[in-house]
């Protein structure tokens, strides 16, 4: 009977070695794919038991984002708190158990809560972990201008709309404000508060962020970039003349200039100047028709369009603008794929997000170079040293400094004389340029305001700034232009007396 | 060294393992070192040096390595139910010293002759059965999770199945040692007691819907069998019977398709239906969720575990991720504090332990006593491979307890009491002719 319990003892030797195998495949080979499921608890519990970094304002320094301590089970977890509730939510984001993350929430996540594979936070960590203290993320310290982005948010009401607002110099985002906002204190526990906000346009949408990924047609605000389009050509000038018979042939078709009350506006015999500073579309359209649809895309291009707009919130919550065919990005292979003509005038399934128009306009008032946009100013440890720390970034000279200073100066035109002059502030010079887009519905326009302002002409202006309304019976020229105004007042006066 | 101080030695360095683990608890609960820690296991080491002089008296030749490897095992569970509730630690340590009161009673009575118990095989035969069917007669059974384990008599609860385990070991030791030749010889009407246990073994899976008890039973006399007639074939019939009876059930009951299920695809990246709330769920949300949040609960252990009292083991909302935690689960717990060293450890602790119990069975020097030996030593394994084997997903799991770890007096009292009887037949193969 020996032989048989030897051989019994084996195989329960090897029921329980097969324990030890398994063991050790959960804890060290299939460790890291458990952890990294959405449905692990446990991870979750990990995220909220370290003392997140808090998020701040630039100027006024507040916080935007803190943290709440509460003893959970034989656990201190940390969950957040958002004292100014909508004011910045889009760019912030939230942080929740429920409904995850975010914003800068969930793009900076690494920072916050200290997993950013920096030395010092490292070690950092560490020394917390060793301690048996809660492990303390990074804080974040915005660019925002806390005092303009709330006159933002008042300015667009219940409005749908966006205003971003930032310095072209240093690419450093100012204001980004969408509206319908959300409290982002309610997305936790009273998220049925948030699906119930309405607001002037259907879906509502509060949680999107209009400023960096709501797609809207340009309408005129485009004509910049045909304008820039045309001088780099060096086909044309500005005083290149045109003859506006109140329509542009596409196609053997008739395009009218922008209808008001009166009909069609015809204005004759007139220049490159005098067509932006009026808004004159048959100018526009026959220049499209001259370069081809892709010459003026390249240049577009250029201003940063096709492209995701670099800034530090999640890729998903930015869209590149272009244009758009059946919801995707489509870049013609032949002219022939476009009707150029309309394009031109920023019609014809041309897409921007406010985001990329503010790019457009800081770079035409800064000589042609487009700066990188940026939201993050730094992160800092929790005993206050910086672990990271932003530098204004040159994405490229999108278009000659020459052809920069004309297309502003046209645009100075536009506000002092043209379609923009609400947007004129006092003591400062002011560029800017006006859309108003037909959507198809009567009274339902989106309208836009794009500019730059500063002190004098020769000097770099200050802010640069992209206002979009949604629904709007009026003109750009009425609606979103005394925003701009407002909005850049702020920021100009902020930094003159800080 | 004899085995007697050898044992004195390891109940030492046991008692000790005690203290440090509880003061541990401790420091992690309440950041303070304290002397209770120090008390607790002294008085632990009380408690298993009473065993001892027991042991020394009545079974002075028995094996020295048993009781301190029972005593670390004891360890583990205390600590661990201990860190997660301090109420039920208490109760387990009552428990363990009411199992250390059945060890000395069982040696006691059984001190001259434990072999008369050969000659009430059939009456063990018979309790065991009764035992296996009794948490389904109607009025003492009662069904929790889906499968009837528990009988309750008034305020008393317990688990039949562990005892029944015993009881079936005893019959089938005075049963197969008595017919081992006719039934070695292949002789047709010997099958007759094989097909009576298969039919008792799928009865009660009917009956109960306990397919880890009916795994388990089914096994150890599979093992049995071979032991006694050293026919493999038997053990062949034996498994493929088992198979195809278990197939029909699996179209039949839908308890049991449903653990094969979860075991096969706790993860669904759809959402099922739900039996629980009626609704579409991931199935790791919703049938297979204690599973999954216990293979969570391992993986977080990592190689060296989060340290005793520093595991995770509430939501963010505080309450409880995994359920029977202190019970079937509790393998899943150790696993997370202390990593895949301490889990290895303690799955080394019951490979010494079967090593042990496998020695015995050689050494005893009748049938009986063999049969007895290596069929609880097995049974003792294979319920560690059925309970840890599901928490790892190695098979359907089912709810069973891990000897000596998991929380629970029928099964600390029953374990307890197979280790005397392995004590008493290790005396008798060791005892001077």
């Amino acid at each position: 009977m020996n032989q048989q319990i030897v051989r019994l003892t084996y195989v329960a030797l090897a029921l329980v070695a097969a324990l030890v195998v398994m063991t050790t495949y959960w804890q060290t080979w299939a460790s890291a794919g458990l952890a990294a499921r959405q449905d692990n608890a446990i991870r979750r519990v990990h995220e909220f038991s370290i003392d997140r970094g808090l998020i701040f304002s630039f100027t006024p320094r507040k916080r935007l984002a803190r943290n709440r301590e509460r003893v959970v089970g034989e656990k201190t977890l940390f969950f957040r708190r958002y004292p100014y509730g909508a004011l910045a939510a889009h760019v912030v984001g939230y942080s929740t158990v429920g409904r995850s993350r975010t914003g800068l929430e969930r793009s900076l996540n690494d920072y916050l809560t200290a997993s950013n594979g920096n030395l010092s936070t490292l070690v950092d960590k560490a020394l917390d972990e060793l301690h048996g203290r809660p492990v303390q993320g990074n804080s974040v310290v915005t660019t925002l201008d806390l005092d303009a982005q709330q006159l933002a948010n008042e300015q667009l009401g219940t409005n749908c709309g966006a205003v971003v607002a930032l310095d072209p110099r240093t690419g450093k985002v100012l204001v980004m404000a969408s509206s319908p906002g959300f409290d982002p204190n309610d997305v936790e526990d009273h998220y049925g508060s948030i699906a119930s906000i309405t607001a002037n346009c259907t879906p509502a949408a509060p949680l999107l962020n209009r400023a960096s990924a709501g797609l809207f047609i340009p309408g005129s605000t485009f004509k910049v970039i045909t304008a820039s389009a045309a001088l780099e050509s060096r086909k044309f000038g500005p005083g290149s003349r045109f003859y506006d018979p109140g329509y542009c042939t596409v196609y053997g078709k008739q395009v009218h200039n922008f209808a008001d009350q009166d009909g069609p506006e015809v204005f004759g015999t007139i220049n490159l100047v005098t067509g932006l500073v009026h808004s004159v579309n048959s100018v526009f359209c026959n220049i499209g028709l001259k370069l081809g649809a892709k010459a003026i895309l390249d240049t577009a291009k250029r201003f940063g369009f096709y492209e995701r707009p670099p800034l530090e919130t999640p890729a998903d919550e930015r869209l590149a603008s272009g244009l758009y065919r059946n919801g995707k990005l489509f870049y013609p292979r032949v002219d022939a794929n476009v009707d150029a003509g309309r394009m031109a005038f920023g019609q014809e399934r041309m897409l921007v997000t406010p985001l990329q128009m503010a790019m457009v306009a800081g770079a035409l008032g800064y000589g042609g170079r487009l700066m990188e946009p940026q939201v993050v100013d730094r992160v800092v440890a929790p005993g206050g040293r910086v672990v990271e720390e932003q530098h204004p970034t040159l994405i490229r000279q999108a278009v000659s400094k020459r052809t920069a200073h004309q297309v502003a100066a046209m645009m100075r035109l536009v506000v002092r004389e043209g379609t923009g002059t609400a947007a004129q502030i006092p003591g400062y010079t002011v560029g800017g340029k006006t859309g108003t887009a037909e959507t198809g519905i009567e009274g339902s326009n989106t309208t836009w305001f794009i500019a730059f302002a500063g002190k004098d002409e020769e000097g770099p202006p200050q802010v640069a700034i992209a206002v979009v309304l949604q629904n709007q019976s009026g003109v750009g020229g009425t609606t979103a232009a005394p925003i701009a105004r407002a909005v850049m007042q702020a920021i100009l006066q902020r930094t003159e007396n800080p | 060294m004899s085995a007697r101080s050898r044992e004195l030695a390891g109940l030492i360095v046991a008692a000790l393992l005690a203290g440090i683990a509880l003061a541990t608890v401790t420091i992690a609960r309440d950041a303070e070192v304290s002397a209770s820690a120090i008390a607790w296991g002294a008085l632990f080491l009380a408690l298993y040096l009473v065993a001892h002089v027991v042991v020394r008296r009545t079974v002075p030749y028995a094996d020295g390595a048993l009781l301190p490897l029972t005593a670390v095992l004891t360890v583990f569970g205390i600590v661990t139910i201990y860190r997660l509730d301090a109420q039920d630690g208490g109760r387990q340590a009552v428990w363990v010293a009411i199992g250390v009161a059945a060890l000395c009673g069982v040696l006691i009575a059984l001190r001259h002759d434990y072999r008369v118990l050969e000659s009430y095989r059939y009456l063990f035969g018979v309790a065991a059965v009764g035992l296996l069917l009794l948490p389904s007669v109607p009025g003492v059974g009662e069904r929790v999770n889906g499968v009837r384990l528990w009988v309750s008599v008034g305020p008393l609860q317990f688990q039949p199945g562990e005892l029944a385990k015993i009881f079936l070991i005893l019959f089938l030791a005075g049963y197969l040692r008595e017919k081992r030749e006719v039934i070695a010889q292949g002789r047709l009407k010997e099958f007759g007691p094989l097909v009576a246990i298969w039919g008792a073994a799928m009865l009660v899976i009917v009956q109960t819907n306990d397919l880890g008890s009916a795994l388990l039973n089914f096994g150890i006399f599979l093992a049995m069998l071979y032991a006694a007639t050293g026919r493999a074939l038997f053990v062949g019939a034996g498994v493929v019977l088992f198979l195809g009876g278990a197939t029909v059930l699996y179209n039949a009951i839908e308890h049991v398709q449903n653990r094969v299920t979860i075991w096969l695809h706790p993860w669904t990246d759809d959402r099922v239906y739900c039996a629980l709330n009626g609704k579409l769920e991931y199935r790791q949300d919703c049938a297979s969720y204690q599973l999954v949040k216990s293979l969570y609960s391992i993986a977080n252990g990592g190689f060296g575990g989060t340290g005793i009292g520093e595991g995770t083991f509430t939501s963010v909302d505080g309450t409880q991720l995994i359920p029977y935690l202190r019970t079937d689960f509790i393998f899943s717990a150790i696993a997370q504090e202390l990593g895949l060293v301490g889990a290895a450890a303690l799955l080394l602790v019951f490979m010494v332990f079967v090593v042990r119990g496998m020695r015995v069975a050689l050494q005893a020097r009748d049938g009986f006593s063999k049969l007895l030996a290596a069929g609880l030593t097995f049974g003792f394994a294979l319920q560690t491979f059925i309970i840890v084997g599901g928490v790892l997903r190695v098979v359907p799991l089912t709810g069973i307890t891990l000897p000596f770890v998991s929380y629970g007096g029928t099964s600390i009292v029953a374990n307890f009491v197979l280790l005397a009887l392995l004590l008493l037949v290790s005396n008798r193969a060791n005892a001077p002719r």
